[in-house]
C-alpha cells in the first residue's frame, strides 16, 4: 500500500484540522473583532471645510457645548451653529484670518458652510437629545471628550448595544443636571470615591429625574 | 504544512496591515456592511436637498408666517408672539419708546434661569460678573467688550437692554436665535441683579438681615 499513499500521509487527518482549526479560529476573531461598530465608526474623522477645533473653543476659551448647539436641550436634534454664531466673536477675533474665509463669506451670503456630519444613527432608530441632556445624561458618554479633540472623531460605538448597556442601568451614568457639558466632571477626584458616590447619587437622581429603563423594542424603533 | 503556516502567517500580517486596530482615526467614511434600510428617503434638518431650489432641507418660513408657539401668560394675559406686545419688543405698544421695567414678574426661578443662560450666552465675552472680561477680553483676542456695570448702561431701561439682546449693538450680534422671549428677559432681570450687587448698600437690607452684618 505504502506505494500509493507516501509516508507523510499518515499526517495528512492531522495537518488538515490543524490547518482548519487555524483557518476557522483566524476567520472567527477577525470577525469578532472587525465586524462591528467598535471598529468600523469609531475613529472616523472627516476633513471639515473650516479647521475648527473643540479644543481651543470649548477646552482652553472654556465655552458651554450649549452656546453653539443651542437647541440640544429643546428639540432631538443637536444642531450645528450657523455662520452668524461664530460671527458674534469671530467679527473682532481673527478679523481677517484666511482660515475663517469660508465662515466670513457664509455669513455674508447665507449659504451654509458644507461641515461633514459625523455621527449618525440608522434612519430606523429614534433618537432624542433632549430627553437625554435633561435627565442627567452628559455629552461625554456618547461623544467622549469633545473638549479635547482637535478635530471631532467618532469615539464611541453608538451601536445597539451601547445603547442598551446604559438602559439597563443608567443609574451608573446620570449626573447632576449642571454638570452636563462639564465633560471632565466626576463625582470625586479618587477614582473609589467617585464609584461609590456614583452607586448612592445615582439612584438618587434616577428617583428625581424619573428615569425609567427603557428597553422596550419600541422606544427606539418606532 | 510550513508553506501553509507561512502563507497563513503573512494573510494574518496584510489583513492587519490593511485593516489597523479598533479606533484607529480614519478619514474614510464607515463602512456599511449591511445597507439595509440605514438610509432611508428622509428629510433630516441641516442636510442638503436637492428638492428645493436653494438646496436647504430646512427652508425658512415665508415672509409673515405666524409661528404655531403656545402664547406666553403675562400677567394673566396670553401673549402671541406676533403681537406687538412690550414683552415682544421691549418697547410700549404702538410706540417706539422702551418700556422701563422688566415685562414679566420677578421671581427666585425667572432670576436662576437668567443665572444659567447669562453664564452660557453672554459669559464668553462679558464675564460671569459682566464686567467685559470675559475669557475672549483676558486673552486679548477681543478689542471692545462693554462692562455692564458702566453707568451708562446702569441708567439703560430694562426694554432697551432687551432690545439689545434681542438685535444687538454696535459690534454686539443679537441673541434672539438662541434664548427665547422668555430667556430674554431673565437674562435681563439677572443683569439688573448683578449690576445691583455693585451698587447696593447695606441700607438696601431687610433689618434683620442687616443685623447678622459684621
Ligand atoms: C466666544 C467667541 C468665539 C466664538 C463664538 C467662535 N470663536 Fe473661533 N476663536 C475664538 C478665539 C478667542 C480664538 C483664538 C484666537 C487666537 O488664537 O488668538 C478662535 C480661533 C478660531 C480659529 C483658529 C484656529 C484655532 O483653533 O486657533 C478658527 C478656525 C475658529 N476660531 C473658527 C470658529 C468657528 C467656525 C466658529 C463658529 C462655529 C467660531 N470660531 C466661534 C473665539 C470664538
Ligand atoms: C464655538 C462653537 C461650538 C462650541 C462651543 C461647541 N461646538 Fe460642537 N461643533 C461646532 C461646529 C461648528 C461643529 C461642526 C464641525 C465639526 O464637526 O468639527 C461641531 C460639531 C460637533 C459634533 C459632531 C457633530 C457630527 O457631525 O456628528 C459634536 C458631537 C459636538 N460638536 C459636540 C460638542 C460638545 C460636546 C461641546 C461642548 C464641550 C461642543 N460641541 C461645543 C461648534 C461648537
Ligand atoms: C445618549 C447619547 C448622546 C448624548 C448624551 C449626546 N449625544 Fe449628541 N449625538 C448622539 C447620537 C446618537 C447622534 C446622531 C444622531 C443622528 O443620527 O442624527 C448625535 C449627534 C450629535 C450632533 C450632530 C447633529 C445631530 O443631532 O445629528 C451634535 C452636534 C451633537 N450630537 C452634540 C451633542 C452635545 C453638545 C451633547 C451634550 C449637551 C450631546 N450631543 C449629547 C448621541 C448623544
Ligand atoms: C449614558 C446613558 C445612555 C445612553 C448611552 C443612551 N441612552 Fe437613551 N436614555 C437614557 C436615559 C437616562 C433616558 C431617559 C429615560 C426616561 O425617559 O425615563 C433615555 C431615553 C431614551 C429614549 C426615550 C425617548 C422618549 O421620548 O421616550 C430613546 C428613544 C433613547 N433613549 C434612545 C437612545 C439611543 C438610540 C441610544 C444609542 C445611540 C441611547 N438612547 C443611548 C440614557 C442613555
Ligand atoms: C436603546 C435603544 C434601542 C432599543 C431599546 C432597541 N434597539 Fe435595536 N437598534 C438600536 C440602534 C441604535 C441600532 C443601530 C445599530 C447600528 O447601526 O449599529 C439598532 C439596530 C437594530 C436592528 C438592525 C441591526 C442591523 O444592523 O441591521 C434590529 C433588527 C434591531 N435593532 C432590533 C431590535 C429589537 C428586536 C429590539 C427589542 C428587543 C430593539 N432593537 C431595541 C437601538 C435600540
Ligand atoms: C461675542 C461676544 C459677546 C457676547 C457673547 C455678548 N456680548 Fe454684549 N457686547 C459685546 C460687545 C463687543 C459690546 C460693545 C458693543 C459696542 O459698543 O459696539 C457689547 C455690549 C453690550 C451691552 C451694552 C449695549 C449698549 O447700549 O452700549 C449690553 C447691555 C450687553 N452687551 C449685554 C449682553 C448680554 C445680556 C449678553 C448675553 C445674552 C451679551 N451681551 C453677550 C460682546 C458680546
Amino acid at each position: 500500500m505504502s506505494a500509493i499513499f507516501p509516508k507523510w500521509t499518515n499526517k495528512l487527518p492531522l495537518m488538515v484540522a490543524i490547518g482548519g482549526l487555524l483557518t476557522a479560529g483566524a476567520v472567527t476573531a477577525g470577525v469578532w473583532y472587525y465586524f462591528t461598530p467598535k471598529y468600523f465608526r469609531v475613529g472616523y474623522q472627516p476633513i471639515q471645510p473650516v479647521a475648527f477645533s473643540h479644543a481651543t473653543h470649548s477646552g482652553q476659551l472654556g465655552m458651554d457645548c450649549r452656546y453653539c448647539h443651542n437647541m440640544v436641550e429643546k428639540s432631538w436634534f443637536s444642531n450645528i451653529p450657523s455662520a452668524s454664531t461664530c460671527m458674534n466673536c469671530h467679527n473682532q477675533v481673527l478679523k481677517d484670518d484666511p482660515r475663517l474665509a469660508l465662515v466670513r463669506e457664509s455669513a455674508a451670503s447665507g449659504k451654509p458652510i458644507p461641515w461633514v456630519q459625523i455621527h449618525r444613527v440608522p434612519d430606523f432608530v429614534y433618537f432624542n437629545h433632549a430627553v437625554h441632556v435633561n435627565r442627567g445624561i452628559s455629552c461625554v458618554e456618547c461623544h467622549g471628550r469633545i473638549d479635547q479633540m482637535e478635530e471631532v472623531y467618532h469615539a464611541k460605538p453608538l451601536s445597539m448595544s451601547f445603547c442598551l448597556d446604559c438602559h439597563n442601568n443608567p443609574a451608573a451614568k446620570v449626573r447632576p443636571a449642571d454638570k452636563i457639558t462639564d465633560l471632565g466632571w466626576t463625582p470625586s477626584p479618587d477614582p473609589a470615591i467617585a464609584a461609590q458616590k456614583q452607586a448612592q447619587d445615582g439612584k438618587k437622581f434616577v428617583h428625581d429625574f424619573r428615569v425609567e429603563s427603557l428597553n422596550n423594542c419600541s422606544a427606539c424603533h418606532r | 504544512m510550513r508553506y501553509f503556516i507561512l502563507i497563513f502567517a503573512v494573510l494574518v500580517l496584510i489583513v492587519i496591515g490593511v485593516a489597523g486596530k479598533r479606533g484607529d482615526i480614519t478619514r474614510n467614511s464607515p463602512i456599511q456592511i449591511f445597507p439595509d434600510m440605514k438610509r432611508q428617503l428622509k428629510l433630516r434638518p441641516q442636510t442638503p436637498n436637492g428638492f428645493f431650489a436653494n438646496g436647504l432641507s430646512s427652508q425658512l418660513p415665508q415672509p409673515g408666517t405666524i409661528s404655531q408657539e403656545k402664547p406666553m401668560l403675562v400677567g394673566g394675559k396670553e401673549v402671541y408672539s406676533f403681537e406687538d406686545a412690550p414683552v415682544n419688543t421691549g418697547r410700549v405698544t404702538g410706540a417706539t419708546n422702551f418700556i422701563e421695567l422688566n415685562a414679566l414678574p420677578i421671581t427666585e426661578k425667572l432670576l436662576a434661569r437668567g443665572h444659567r443662560q447669562f453664564n452660557i450666552y453672554c459669559a464668553p465675552c462679558h464675564g460671569q460678573t459682566g464686567e467685559g472680561t470675559g475669557i475672549t477680553k483676558k486673552i486679548g483676542a477681543m478689542a471692545i467688550v462693554a462692562n455692564l456695570h458702566d453707568k451708562r448702561i446702569v441708567q439703560l431701561t430694562d426694554g432697551e437692554l432687551f432690545n439689545t439682546v434681542s438685535h444687538g449693538k454696535g459690534v454686539m450680534q443679537g441673541y434672539a436665535a438662541q434664548l427665547t422671549v422668555g430667556d430674554r428677559w431673565a437674562v435681563v432681570a439677572y443683569l439688573r441683579a448683578l449690576q445691583l450687587s455693585r451698587l447696593g448698600t447695606a441700607d438696601d437690607l431687610a433689618p434683620e438681615t442687616r443685623a447678622k452684618l459684621k
